[in-house]
């Protein structure tokens, strides 16, 4: 039994790219390849009592262990980028040892390689458009204002409000949704596949108006720079529109049929 | 005059994001919806991914504060498809 597992970041074709030299990756620790089936898989070692099972449900809810652990991945990540096509490994994806990453290469060696193909020569986008919630609220500060009975049965002329309010509310999405998909339209024609991710949560982005898109773009390397002129030509008054990256390709490295489909 | 920062950025930097620049939100949308989808022969399998927002959700809530309430996805009509 030991107290050390295997890590993998990600895995790449093995083009017999030197290894980034100096890379290390969570824990600070050494990241090192694992060969097979003409894949190289990007990988680490590190302890059972952090990355077992249990104790990785537990520190998944620990925000700072997770930030690190992020960072750490997607460092790796961004160093293998360098080096060619790759494809990035969802986050804590732990073997018993390195024999397993071997097998593990050698038994979806078509897929990977089917992956890596799909996203050489390419890079990722995040597009986040935001609307403020604009005449979003019912004026709660007024309902306690109007003396009681003036409207009839207490109560009538807030849910009045209330109703108009909502619906008030309903149209400023809609007309943000509408034009967050425009924009998303136009950008999925410079791109060769979208990814739509859910909406961040406000108290993880930190702003509390409204995401009409969270989209990922996969984008031939050589039209980057007129994938980021679009999106500074689309800029709106009424969204703030974000763009991030580029990213190694996350959003698209999944097999399943439909997840990165193309555009 | 011409300087020379590249000596100063971690590899990482030169062709992308520099990991201590991104958000930390848009690299969990990257990192846990994203990705190569492998279940190791240990791990718990994160191809949930909505527990790990679930917890998340419960993490930051119980972190911050609740004075300040933030408006609610759930109850917006029509989220944009994906």
């Amino acid at each position: 039994m030991t107290d050390t597992v295997t890590y993998l970041y990600a895995i790449a074709r093995d083009a017999g790219a030197p290894l980034p030299p100096g890379l290390t990756g969570l824990l600070g620790t050494p990241v090192r390849t694992v060969a097979a089936a003409g894949l190289v898989a990007y990988v680490g070692t590190v302890p059972l009592a952090q990355f077992g099972e249990a104790a990785l449900r537990r520190n998944l809810e620990d925000l700072t262990w997770l930030e690190a652990t992020a960072r750490a991945h997607h460092q790796v990540v961004e160093a293998v980028a360098e080096t060619g096509p790759v494809a990035p490994v969802r986050l804590v994806t732990v073997y018993r040892a390195d024999e397993q990453i071997g097998r593990l290469l050698r038994d979806r060696a078509e897929e990977f390689t089917e992956v890596l193909a799909r996203v050489a020569g390419r890079r990722e986008w995040g597009v986040k458009v935001y609307a403020a919630p604009r005449h979003a609220e019912p004026d709660d500060t007024g309902a306690g204002e109007a003396p009681e009975g003036a409207f009839g049965r207490p109560g009538t002329a807030y849910l009045k409000r209330r109703r108009t309010s909502l619906r008030t509310r309903e149209e400023a999405w809609r007309r943000a949704a509408s034009r967050a998909e425009r924009i998303d339209s136009v950008l999925t024609g410079i791109a060769v596949a979208r990814r739509h991710h859910r909406a961040q949560d406000p108290q993880l982005s930190g702003r509390d108006d409204w995401m009409v898109l969270n989209g990922a773009y996969l984008v031939d390397d050589e039209r980057g720079e007129e994938f980021a002129a679009a999106v500074a030509a689309l800029r709106d008054p009424e969204l703030d529109v974000q763009l991030t990256g580029p990213w190694a390709p996350y959003s698209f490295t999944i097999s399943e049929p439909g997840a990165g489909g193309a555009a | 005059m011409t300087v020379d920062r590249s000596a100063e950025r971690p590899p990482a930097a030169r062709g992308g994001v520099p990991a201590q620049r991104v958000a930390l939100v848009d690299l969990l949308d990257r990192l846990l919806a994203g990705g190569v989808v492998i279940s190791g022969d240990l791990t718990l399998s994160i191809a949930d991914v909505d527990l790990v927002r679930i917890s998340l959700r419960v993490l930051i809530g119980s972190v911050g504060g609740d004075d300040v309430i933030a408006p609610r996805r759930d109850d917006l009509p029509g989220a944009v498809p994906s």
